[in-house]
């Protein structure tokens, strides 16, 4: 039961930093530029299906991871320049459209290009296999590395953004556009890096989530989804609050799904107790965002509504 | 009123949805009929969607929620009376039933409900937190139908016999087009009444200045779940009705794709006017039976079409055949 335990632990962990990867890019968006992208889930469509054409083609995984961030990264510049850019002076409903006719041509372009077929991604070989961790459990190396990848990249995200000039010219696009761009700060391009920074993240989180699942096309969008609770509930615009709604989400979600079903069972017979508990842990964590914004509507860090 | 240009293509709108099944009729092409059915139901769910979107200001992302609750009613209600099991026996009996009435009345009542719960909610937010709070309400909804077996979870359900209704052969396809435009006129006069009501002024006095409406001591707040309930409810209305037309309801009918989809028949028709939806769910089912007869991969340019209908062309269809810009 301890390592059973565990394991849902760490689960929840890699879920929740892969999240992490998705809503940072989301709320960066937002807070930098007031845009709502819904094709930010296309991005990281593209990354996995980058990462799984480059893999099958070079037989390379870390190619293939290359190429993921690459291919979502220049996806992101393109759009941006092409589409998002008009956007950011319309209004809300504008952005929702805009951004999902874009979801349209990115799932529909994809199956043209790659049919309906789901694509699957090996793990290299020296991930491959398991590691024995407390309470016997044999966890999936693979699994491990992506936590500790996630954990790296969201370090390298906080330095980015709170050490290096650029972060300074993001939280300063965050606090008053207008305002950076009089001092001299090419806005425009600022812009398109934080839209490429953004694309890139979900992208490499679509190449690690592609390995362990399966890569198709639609699978952007139920993380995109869990993305925007995530941001809710962390208050948009705040990569803080990203960070800890991401864990919150992904912890609530895991072990939702892990202990209600064995809760139930202790007062009601099996398969009932599985129906409900199953079915109660899909509502959970919109359960928690909406006790969240009862109690706080802008959000966990969030400034304003 | 004088006859402007808007006018002219409403009455034409109008009257092409009745010319179109009937001609269909006299050449015997049934599928054209069931097409126009599926405009007329698809309207009415815009003009649902309209109401709090168009009127009100407020960008609802998860009227698939009640366009699906509306859906399951009937299957929920038609399944149980075709089983002749009672959906719950104490502490009072009650039973399924195959009579679209019933079925209307309890979508209506049901997705009033849930609409006043997440609506009070939602509301409280404004902006981009309540598009993303209204669908995360719907995804929740939708993964409850989903995980929930006892009414056929992801596989949906089957109505085996279209839902009846008091003197009609409802699996006639021509009577049934005429009772899903009869309730399309229903609800399009009772949203135009609506809207030019002190309540449908009040709600587009809180969409252009909230705090000017709370200076006049009308909470914008009251008005707005109002709407939103009323707006859920024709939603529901019409799920009820696009079930019967497909003798079928799924989760799909509660999908986030859905939300986007009646969206998508308010704008491409022309946010805010009344016959937008209309014309919007027109166009929608043309461009789906005529580039989805050619190419398996039509929503590709119909996203291409909706990008710029949004970056260029923003009164809709309804705005640039009229050539005057609604003022926002």
């Amino acid at each position: 039961m301890f390592s059973l335990f565990l394991e849902q632990l760490l689960n929840s962990l890699q879920s929740g930093l892969m999240l992490f990867l998705m809503a940072s890019g989301l709320t960066l968006v937002f807070g930098v530029m007031g845009l709502i992208n819904l094709a930010h889930g296309s991005l990281y469509m593209v990354g996995a299906f980058a990462c799984a054409a480059v893999a099958a083609w070079t037989g390379s995984f870390w190619l293939g991871l290359v190429a993921s961030v690459m291919a979502a990264a220049l996806a992101g510049v393109l759009v941006e320049m092409l589409i998002i850019r008009r956007l950011y002076n319309r209004d809300h409903l504008d952005q929702v459209l805009a951004t999902f006719a874009l979801i349209l041509v990115f799932s529909e372009g994809t199956r043209w290009l790659f049919g309906s077929f789901p694509l699957f991604l090996s793990v290299p070989d020296i991930l491959t296999g398991t590691v024995v961790l407390p309470g016997a459990l044999e966890y999936p190396i693979f699994r491990l590395a992506i936590i500790i990848a996630g954990l790296l990249v969201a370090v390298g995200l906080f330095l980015l953004i709170g050490k290096t000039r650029l972060g300074v010219r993001i939280r300063a696009g965050e606090a008053d556009r207008g305002m950076i761009a009089a001092l001299g700060v090419n806005i425009d391009r600022l812009y398109t890096v934080v839209f490429a920074l953004g694309a890139a993240l979900a992208g490499l989180a679509g190449a690690f989530v592609g390995t362990t699942q399966s890569v198709q096309v639609g699978m952007g969008e139920p993380v995109l989804i869990l993305a925007f609770v995530v941001i809710v509930i962390g208050g948009i615009g705040s990569i803080k609050g990203a960070l800890v709604g991401s864990l919150l989400v992904g912890f609530t979600d895991t072990m939702g799904r892990f202990l209600l079903p064995h809760a139930f069972a202790t007062f009601l017979d099996p398969s009932s107790a599985t129906a409900i508990g199953s079915a109660l842990a899909s509502m959970l964590i919109y359960i928690v965002m909406a006790l969240v914004l009862f109690l706080r509507p802008s959000g966990l860090f969030g400034t304003e509504a | 009123m004088t006859m402007n240009r808007e006018t002219l293509i409403n009455s034409i709108l109008a009257i092409a949805l009745v010319a179109v099944p009937l001609i269909a009729m006299g050449m015997d092409e049934p599928f054209i009929i069931t097409l126009a059915t599926k405009v007329a139901i698809f309207a009415m769910a815009g003009v649902g969607l309209n109401l709090v979107l168009g009127f009100g200001g407020l960008v609802s992302f998860g009227h698939a929620a009640f366009f699906g609750i509306g859906g399951y009613a009937a299957g929920i209600l038609a399944s149980h009376a075709l089983n002749y099991e009672p959906i719950m026996e104490s502490p009072f009996l009650i039973e399924g039933t195959t009579q679209m009435i019933v079925i209307w009345i309890v979508a209506l009542v049901v997705s009033a409900f849930v609409a006043l719960a997440i609506g009070a909610i939602t509301l409280r937010t404004s902006g981009v937190y309540f598009i993303m709070i209204t669908l995360a309400f719907a995804q929740m909804i939708y993964y409850f139908a989903i995980s929930w077996p006892a009414y056929g979870g992801e596989d949906g359900l089957s109505i085996y016999v279209r839902n009846g209704f008091p003197g009609l052969n409802t699996l006639d396809p021509i009577s049934f087009f005429a009772l899903c435009a009869v309730m399309l006129g229903i609800v399009m006069l009772f949203s135009a009444v609506l809207i030019r009501s002190r309540f449908g002024l009040a709600l587009q006095g809180a969409r252009q200045n909230a705090q000017r409406m709370t200076a006049v001591g009308i909470a914008p707040f009251r008005i707005r779940l109002v709407a939103f309930v009323i707006s859920a409810m024709i939603t529901a209305l019409a799920g009820a009705l696009y079930a019967d037309l497909n003798r079928f309801v799924s989760p799909t009918m509660l999908s986030w794709h859905m939300s986007g989809e009646i969206m998508i028949f308010v704008i491409l028709g022309g946010v805010g006017r009344l016959f937008g939806p209309l014309a919007g769910a027109a166009l929608y089912i043309i461009l789906e039976h005529l580039l989805g007869g050619v190419w398996e991969f039509w929503q590709l340019p119909l996203g291409v079409l909706l990008l710029i209908v949004v970056l260029f062309a923003r009164g809709g269809l309804v705005g640039v055949l009229a050539g005057e810009r609604k003022h926002a």
